[in-house]
């Protein structure tokens, strides 16, 4: 057991290590990039270019470089950015996490309850007009680039329907801390949420309902309901239960990915500050300190998750409790 | 009752027919042609079919729409451009009639042959761009489609079918990039790409060239299709005709060409409409950002970046290519269910 937890930490150290050695590849080793050449700025003097390359290190071997970045974002903690010196990476980082787990912690408790709703209605009422309606909407909401969603939803909310009753209610894009304004917080978010969830609730309710499907056709079921159960008890304490291990791992998977900085294109269009948004600003910039402790931190959220993931698989799924 | 005289028929006249009885038997006992069948009277099939054809001809009848059309050139800002609208006379560009007044708004759908759905801020016909907009979107999603499910059949097969070292390693750095989530590579991989275009030795790949995006889109997904594809092998070689084709003492390559590839196929088959959604919207997301399809060139997510300016004042110019979006994704996502369904049930991507 000790040995199986050490290993798996193992892993996701290497893991974490590869993707910092890939990101530091792809902005410093790509042929042709010269990363002093590209803070100096365009046409900047020779020497200007020398001056940056020495003064931020990069006239050093690239392992060396790569070792001094790590130090400095994970040991002494006091990387900074290249673009905007007084700007610290990993106090940046932290201002910006709570924004992006308030967006996808509320999103995510709308995904789970609209994709369990969507899929056990669906198959419940398996071939009617119900189910194949739940299942086009479903299809929809898959299709939809969520940018575009959210564009469509700020054209609906802040322009069109601002002036009528459904609408009057929603604040000016941004976001507002939970801490110091709770009801403004609340309503900046709701549509943010509804508009991540939207493409999330279509693909758990489809997988869920495939899932319940699936189990309905199993020997476990018919003899729950040989035994003269209630359809509902069969629904949610039979086939249910099992159905939901596969959801279990998509959300484990997904929650991690999103609190990583994956919602940023739904952050980009409802500006709100989040680890996203930092990321994307920070990758147009070039800012490779930046770029690295952000995609450090959302790889570290994935790790975690999938470590998570693993072991909750193991608590909820008795058949691979023995393996 | 086809099937019934179908039947018939050949005991008529038995030596003739015996040809077509063989013919019958092995189309019926061929996977493809049983979800050929299947297919062909599936409704919402021939209805994703049937949208996803008229989007692909509209989109290659671009050109034409252009110059017999609209008659414009969509590539090309006309701010001072006139047109008839209602027998009268318009600017493309008008005074703008919101906030103070000051400055010009881009012309709204005319529902006529010129500007359809209006202009953009440069006074360049939305509906025109909208169609040269899809010949690139398309062309995108359909050649990273074919680099990543190649690429990842050249992965998963090897990792699967060798094993040993080769699995360990690949398997090693198909989980790096699982962790490193999809969107966030994408961007990375652009912006680097796209501020300075790509020279190894005498290729040099210029900055603004559509084979940027379609390279980066086809490497991104490819643990995703590689991972599946890999369990797939090591199953198939567990299997009972592989383990009699081995015991036959049949070479490793006629395995993989006779009794791995076709079972894999069918799988990447099941992928390639599945792909091709999720590459229209990964590339519609990175031109939204500014770094996939760069101008003067258009794609659908560039167009919808274009109206986020005009999206109060002119909603047209973003809405339309988030439909066309749409409905194509859509279609191809009925396509790839009803695909998987008749050929492949038990295919899941991720």
């Amino acid at each position: 057991m000790v040995f199986a937890i050490l290993q798996r930490l193992g892993q996701m150290l290497f893991v974490m290590f590869g993707i910092s050695a890939l990101v530091f590849l792809i902005f410093f080793a790509t042929p042709g990039s010269d990363p002093a050449a590209r803070i100096a700025g365009r046409n900047a003097a020779q020497e200007t270019v020398e001056a940056v390359r020495k003064e931020f290190g990069f006239d050093q071997p690239l392992p060396i470089q790569y070792g001094v970045m790590m130090k400095r974002l994970f040991i002494t903690q006091d990387l900074a950015s290249f673009v905007n010196r007084g700007l610290r990476v990993v106090p940046a980082v932290m201002d910006a996490a709570p924004v992006t787990l308030s967006l996808v912690a509320g999103a995510a408790v709308l995904w789970v309850i609209g994709g369990i709703f969507v899929g056990v209605l669906a198959a419940l009422t398996r071939d009617t007009l119900i189910d194949r309606g739940l299942m086009v909407l479903a299809l929809i909401g898959v299709s939809m680039p969520v940018y575009w969603l959210g564009e469509v939803m700020n054209l609906i909310s802040q322009s069109r329907f601002h002036d009528t009753i459904f609408f009057s209610w929603v604040p000016a894009l941004g976001y507002k801390p939970l801490t110091e304004d709770p009801v403004g917080w609340f309503k900046t978010l709701v549509i943010p949420w509804f508009t991540l969830a939207a493409l999330y609730i279509g693909i758990y309710g489809r997988v869920l309902r495939a899932n319940l499907v699936e189990a309905y056709q199993e020997d476990f079921i018919r003899t729950a309901r040989a035994k003269g159960l209630s359809p509902a008890r069969v629904m949610l304490r039979h086939a249910l239960r099992t159905s939901l291990i596969p959801f279990v791992t998509m959300f484990g998977l997904d929650f991690g990915v999103l609190v990583g900085g994956s919602a940023l294109l739904t952050e980009v269009v409802f500006g709100l500050n989040g680890v996203g948004r930092l990321t994307y600003q920070a990758l147009l910039n070039l800012d490779l300190p930046m770029i690295l402790g952000t995609v450090m931190y959302a790889s570290f959220f994935v790790v975690i998750a999938n470590a998570l993931v693993d072991l909750v698989y193991v608590v909820i799924d008795p058949r691979v409790r023995g393996a | 009752m086809t099937d019934a005289t179908a039947s018939a028929e050949p005991l008529a006249d038995l030596p003739a027919t015996a040809p077509t009885g063989s013919k019958n038997r092995r189309a019926s006992s061929n996977p493809w042609a049983r979800a050929w069948r299947i297919l062909k009277r599936d409704r919402p099939t021939l209805l994703a079919a049937a949208m996803l054809a008229i989007i692909v001809l509209s989109s290659l009848c671009a050109p034409l729409y252009a110059s017999y059309v609209s008659g414009t050139d969509p590539f090309r800002s006309s701010l001072s451009a006139r047109i008839m609208v209602d027998g009268k006379r318009v600017k493309v560009m008008q005074a703008s009639t919101e906030g103070l007044g000051l400055g010009v708004s881009p012309i709204g759908p005319t529902w006529g042959p010129q500007y359809l759905l209006g202009a953009d801020t440069q006074g360049r016909d939305v509906a025109a761009r909208l169609l040269y907009g899809g010949r690139n979107s398309l062309l995108i999603a359909a050649t990273s489609t074919a680099i990543c499910l190649c690429l990842a059949a050249i992965v998963g097969i090897s990792a699967g079918f060798f094993g040993g070292w080769v699995d360990k390693v690949l398997s090693r750095i198909l989980d790096i990039l699982w962790a490193f989530p999809v969107y966030l590579l994408a961007i990375s991989l652009s912006i680097v790409f796209i501020s300075q275009g790509i020279v190894i030795g005498p290729i040099e790949i210029r900055a603004d060239s559509l084979l940027l995006p379609i390279f980066i889109i086809g490497i991104i997904y490819v643990p995703y299709v590689a991972r599946p594809v890999r369990g797939r092998v090591l199953a198939l070689k567990e299997s009972e005709f592989v383990l009699a084709a081995r015991g036959l003492g049949i070479p490793a390559w006629r395995i993989l060409l006779h009794d791995i590839l076709p079972n894999v196929s069918t799988m990447l088959i099941v992928f390639v409409p599945l792909m091709m959604g999720l590459n229209i919207i990964i590339e519609s997301s990175l031109s939204f950002l500014s770094i996939g399809v760069q101008a003067p060139d258009a794609s659908w997510g560039t167009i919808i970046q274009d109206g986020q300016t005009l999206l109060y004042s002119r909603p047209a110019v973003a809405l339309a290519p988030g439909i066309a979006i749409v409905l194509t994704v859509l279609s191809l996502n009925v396509l790839g269910d009803s695909l998987r369904d008749a050929l492949d049930p038990r295919t899941k991507l991720v």
